[in-house]
């Protein structure tokens, strides 16, 4: 019999070594991995410690700073000034018209247009967007939900012209729609509708782009918006269980699809428990993909996920103080095992950040990878006992919400995810954790800093934040309207006509036919009004 | 306050729902009456929304950054069509912004952090200014 230890020894010979010193700072030699033959090992089933043998040994996470804002050459400027920095990976912010498949002069977009992220319209837009970066060399991330399929057809589209083909293009498309309703709530269609387009989506980068992740499956604002550790854990992965269920369901091997969905995760303020919570959630996305859908593949069972520190944890008072918050969110990220990471910048309680802020919490990520050696040795917390314990702690939770979910859907997690959507099931858990935790800081038992105690020093001065001006609307008003000025209408109209017909039959994958209205400069809000009058919207029902 | 109601409201396209839900129980459990718009309204929407349910004060949650255009057009629709009722914004807002806000007609500014107390607080004094 082959222990974990030889397995886990095998893999890591296999892999290679960064150029660093493997030493603490008094020169001990430090093994790549800590405990016993027989216990876990990182990079071997069910990888509690780690999807990989080497972990950082190999290659430290991905700093992936998350920006946008104002038009598409406002934010191309920030992507270059992030990789001159040393950041590698991109991250896309879209502006809430764009999150909600709005064009920029919808009425509706009034005073929205490029104030949380960028705006993006039509091709055009896409195209100044990458200007003069390498979409071959760099991973690209796009934060959006209810029109990703549209916003995917125009990163492909102009990548192409661009001259780099679909086939070599790396990244992510967030993609992951249940939490939109569950709790981020830029959702556009009705949930089953809208899971035909994440199908389609799913189906399109498995069988043309083998380096893209087809979704990113989301905890991160389900924390945000209120939940517990564990309610994050639980419904992020009983949504991914929905997800390969769903393209199971279409035909789809689960070894074609499952090793490239990955997951993103919130780094709340609570140090233990976070570290708890990734590494349960790779257990049980190894034991659930194995035993329950028959994965075969390894890279099917290795949860991989991206973190960002919880801007819910920012306090608008003494706002210096979420550098150290952020810090110590970021540290239990890379305890945890992330493979990718975005750090909050000190101003986001007030504004999006300014070029010095990013600046900073990108060099927080960096003093944890140069300076502090903790990414010599993979999960540097397995073996303790308390963290085990909490570990173990948190799998009981989620199996407890999995077993309720299972019982709503009939047997099935896609189901009982979509019913627990439209019984307000989510929204009213996340409603009554985030009331609880206030209850807390308002009775006194949970301290922050600055806000129910340590107050001195709140009256102190502003610092400079970002403006966003109406400005910038103005002016991606104007591009939009010479993009349509300058388009053939009749190609328009029949991109148009032929997506309203695909629409309407739930076995066609709309991919090919949203590639093609991205290349005849159909804008956005066109694209999702044509998909809205076959799918009809949804409409929450908001529970207090 | 017996009786006094209050309309809590999501104007634009934020989805950020967390703070508009826990301000709507802190105020219910305080003895208002708490009407919630739900997302993704308009000026005009809050503005009959207001007049329907001759609400007496108006919040208004907003955290992506378009409160300097919409929060002034709620004021302007509410007081186009004869309501008084105060408006209150809560939400990401800039210091430098609190004083637009309230040059607009905008009762009182909340922000991030602020404790129930404080929200109690203050629109206890926006209730009774208004008076």
């Amino acid at each position: 019999m082959v222990t974990p230890r030889e397995q886990w020894q095998q893999a890591f010979d296999a892999s290679p070594t960064r150029d660093a010193d493997f030493h603490t700072m008094s020169g001990v030699p430090l093994a790549p991995v800590y405990g016993p033959a027989e216990g876990e090992h990182p990079g071997v089933y069910p990888f509690t410690r780690g999807p990989y043998a080497s972990m950082y040994r190999s290659k430290l996470w991905t700093m992936r700073m998350f920006a946008g804002f104002g038009t598409a050459d406002d934010t191309n400027r920030r992507f270059k000034e992030i990789i001159r920095s040393g950041g590698d990976g991109l991250s896309t912010a879209f502006d809430m018209p764009t999150l909600l498949g709005l064009d920029s002069d919808d009425e509706m977009s009034l005073g929205e247009v490029g104030r949380c992220g960028v705006a993006i319209d039509t091709l055009a837009d896409m195209e100044d967007l990458y200007a003069g970066i390498d979409l071959g060399a760099i991973t690209t991330s796009m934060t959006i939900n209810s029109p990703a399929a549209p916003i995917l057809a125009m990163f492909v589209a102009q990548a192409e012209k661009a001259g780099t083909p679909r086939a070599r293009l790396g990244g992510t498309l967030q993609n992951d729609i249940l939490k939109e309703y569950q709790a981020q709530k830029e959702f556009v269609f009705p949930p089953r509708q809208s899971m035909r387009l994440v199908r389609d989506t799913i189906r399109f980068t498995a069988a043309e782009m083998p380096r893209w992740h087809s979704i990113s499956i989301s905890g991160y604002h389900i924390r945000e918006a209120g939940s517990t550790a564990a309610e994050e854990l639980a419904f992020t992965l009983a949504n991914g269980f929905a997800y390969v269920e769903l393209a199971m369901a279409a035909g789809l091997p689960i070894d074609t699809f499952a090793p490239r969905l990955s997951f993103f995760f919130n780094a709340h303020i609570d140090f233990f428990e976070e570290i708890a919570k990734y590494r349960a959630a790779r257990r049980i996305w190894a034991r659930w993909l194995r035993e329950r859908y028959g994965a075969v593949a390894e890279r099917s069972l290795q949860l991989r996920f991206h973190t960002q520190t919880a801007g819910v944890s920012l306090t608008a008072q003494q706002p210096e103080v979420n550098i150290v918050r952020t810090a110590i969110e970021a540290l239990a990220g890379v305890l945890g095992g992330t493979q990718s990471l975005h750090t909050n910048s000190m101003d986001e309680a007030m504004a999006l950040p300014t070029e010095a802020s990013a600046r900073l919490a990108l060099r927080t990520q960096q003093v944890i990878a140069y300076e502090t050696n903790v990414a010599h040795v993979a999960d540097p917390l397995g073996g303790s006992w308390f963290v085990e314990s909490l570990t173990d702690e948190m799998e009981r939770q989620a199996e407890e919400i999995f077993a309720h979910l299972e019982e709503l859907g009939g047997g099935s997690l896609l189901e009982g995810c979509i019913k627990g959507i439209e019984d307000n099931w989510f929204q009213g858990r996340i409603a009554d954790s985030a009331f609880e935790l206030e209850r807390k800081m308002n009775r006194g038992e949970r301290i922050v800093v600055g806000v129910n105690r340590f107050t001195d020093g709140n009256d102190s001065v502003g610092m400079d934040l970002l403006e966003i001006t109406n400005a910038d609307e103005q002016r991606q008003l104007q591009r939009l309207g010479a993009v349509r000025a300058d388009r053939s209408q009749a190609g328009v109209d029949a991109v148009l006509a032929r997506l309203a017909t695909e629409a309407a039959d739930p076995e066609v994958n709309l991919m090919p036919c949203l590639v093609d209205a991205a290349n005849a400069y159909v804008s956005l809000g066109e694209i999702m009004r044509t998909l809205g009058g076959v799918f009809g919207r949804y409409v929450e029902v908001p529970v207090i | 306050m017996a009786g006094e109601r209050i309309l809590v409201g999501k104007v634009g396209l934020d989805g950020h729902d967390r703070g508009v839900k826990v301000v709507a129980r802190i105020l219910r459990d305080a003895g208002y009456e708490v009407i919630y718009t739900g997302l993704f309204q308009t000026p005009a929407t809050i503005a009959s929304a207001a007049l329907d349910e001759d609400v007496d004060l108006v919040g208004l949650s907003m955290l992506s950054g378009a409160h300097l255009t919409l929060a002034p057009l709620v004021v302007q629709e509410l007081r186009a069509r004869g309501c008084t009722a105060p408006v209150v914004v809560g939400g990401i807002i800039p210091e430098p912004h609190k004083a637009r806000l309230l040059a607009a007609g905008v009762a009182a500014v909340l922000t991030p952090g602020a404790p129930a107390d404080e929200v109690e607080r203050v629109i206890r004094e926006v209730l009774d200014a208004a008076r």
